[in-house]
């Protein structure tokens, strides 16, 4: 199934929301439930998907992306688990601090750009920290289907080890758990080897997880179409900037710890976006004219768009230099 | 590897570039009155079959892919009947179309289905045609069915029974 809008349109269409339960799991992390404000179901959605939780900070709209990890079969309610990042640009740690119970919050209709193929023989998920919340949902999903996977999960510590009793609990063989300060690895290659033929593996976690397992795969003669990631990059700060906004003829500042999909949305213009993390394509810019240099950090766009400075995705993209126009 | 008649020489090229190759590879031969057979057996590969068909070799092809581990590579060569056919199989047993190498060789004849008796006829080097199963006028149409692995025949003197032009040798 492929995640590609039809038609970009302002934002992602929106669902008021209360918060239902607010579930602290441990140090850093803690699980938020969703149910629709007007008490029915909520959209349907299948394991991967993601939602985007509009946050009103003070004043400030924050907008994240985090992946669903409730059982797609239940939708009276949405889970998702947030790690709290102290050095990230405030999102988590609002939702961690001023998030309760009882409270009206917007999030986006669910978007997957993480699916499983159902077609496959097997599947595989191999899981860095918080990267486990898409296969919370994912490893509902098969078991429901009664298809075969297992999970390799990575954590820190045992006390970090977010979800780690409960999936062993119910599914002992199927979840291999792998601690960091007992020194114990992921033995990928041992792993991808004797895979039946039409396994796929799904890898979600830091960046650095995600290129070794395409690499490792890639090596071993895994067709490129089995080896399914997702990585949301967050936007990073940077030094402020200023553009021009041709179409809606205005002039903007991009301020340190903004976006410049922040920017435009503050600046009142109306801008697509699904995924906030570089990864969708459905905030892709046309650049009228630039004097100056592009900090590309998207997903998206291939090594020659990000050279030729034709486009940008401002969901995570900065840039540096006398003056950039842009196409909005 | 699966060949059938002259994609046995696109084998004997490939491990000509990498005799390596071979020590790894399990060939499936179709010969359909080539003799080719000996120079494929020459070139020692881990295992070789040769099948008096494709009928015959399917059961071979789909048992040694349901054996299969990830990192199995797979490379038709041949006819396009035997290639669309493999193909199949190979997807079927979780091969994205993608990752499978196909190489055409040999004659440019096509697997046909009949869209009316669903009949299908092997080695169709005319059109038109007459369906192998009901006896129809067929012309050789583009439209190509990946799951049958087959071109799609219809039929040509449908309005004006008897009108059939001069069939002609596909591809001249
Ligand atoms: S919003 Fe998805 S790439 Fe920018």
């Amino acid at each position: 199934m492929s995640a590609a809008p039809q038609k970009a349109k302002a934002g992602a269409e929106k669902i008021d929301v209360t918060v239902s339960a607010v579930v602290p799991l441990n140090e850093l992390v803690t699980r938020f439930e969703f149910k629709a404000k007007d008490g029915r179901d909520l959209p349907t959605f299948s394991a991967g998907a993601h939602t985007v939780v509009q946050m009103n900070d003070q004043g400030r709209t924050r907008l994240n992306p985090y992946s669903i990890m409730s059982d797609p079969a239940d939708t009276s309610h949405y889970a998702i688990s947030v790690r709290r990042d102290d050095e990230g640009r405030g999102g988590s740690l609002f939702m961690h601090r001023n998030v309760k119970v009882g409270d009206e919050m917007t999030i986006t209709f669910p978007v997957n750009l993480f699916s499983l193929d159902l077609r496959a023989r097997k599947q595989v998920f191999i899981a860095g920290g918080i990267g486990i919340t898409p296969f919370m949902a994912m490893i509902a999903q098969m078991e429901r289907l009664g298809g075969q996977w297992e999970l390799h999960y990575s954590v820190r510590t045992e006390a970090l080890g977010t979800y780690v009793q409960e999936l062993s609990y119910k599914h002992p063989g199927k979840v291999h758990v792998y601690y960091d300060d007992q020194s114990q690895a992921i033995a990928l290659e041992d792993l991808l080897d004797g895979q039946p033929l039409g396994t796929n593996v799904y890898v979600c976690g830091p960046k650095g997880m995600i290129d070794w397992v395409h690499a490792t795969a890639s090596a071993a003669g895994w067709p490129d179409a089995n080896v399914h990631s997702e990585e949301f990059t967050k936007p990073q700060p940077g030094k402020p900037f200023q553009v021009r906004l041709c179409k809606s003829d205005k002039v903007i500042d991009v301020g340190e710890h903004e976006s410049l999909l922040e920017a435009i949305e503050r600046s009142g213009v109306e801008a697509p976006f699904l995924c906030r993390g570089g990864a969708c394509g459905q905030c892709e810019t046309d650049v009228v004219s630039f004097d100056g240099d592009f900090i590309h950090r998207d997903h998206w766009l291939d090594d020659d768009q990000h050279a030729n400075g034709s486009k940008i995705m401002p969901c995570v993209s900065r840039f540096v230099g006398k003056s950039l126009e842009l196409d909005r | 590897m699966i060949a059938d008649a002259e994609g046995a020489e696109a084998i004997l090229e490939l491990a000509a570039q990498d005799p390596d190759l071979m020590t790894k590879s399990h060939i499936i031969f179709i010969p359909k009155g080539t003799n080719y057979t000996q120079a494929l057996r020459d070139l020692k590969p881990a295992q070789f079959y040769e099948g008096p068909s494709y009928e015959a070799a399917v059961q071979r092809i789909r048992h040694v892919l349901a054996e299969a581990k990830m990192g199995l590579q797979v490379y038709l060569t041949g006819t396009e009947g035997l290639m669309g056919q493999a193909q199949n199989e190979a997807m079927q047993a979780g091969i994205p179309h993608s990752a499978i190498q196909t190489e055409h060789r040999g004659s440019v004849a096509r697997r046909m289905q009949c869209v009316h008796c669903k009949g299908i006829t092997e080695d169709v080097i005319t059109d038109p045609f007459v369906c192998s199963h009901c006896g129809l006028n067929l012309f050789v149409r583009d439209h190509y069915s990946r799951r049958l692995a087959a071109y799609q025949g219809v039929c040509i003197d449908a309005e004006d029974p008897g009108n059939v032009p001069e069939p002609q040798e596909l591809y001249t």
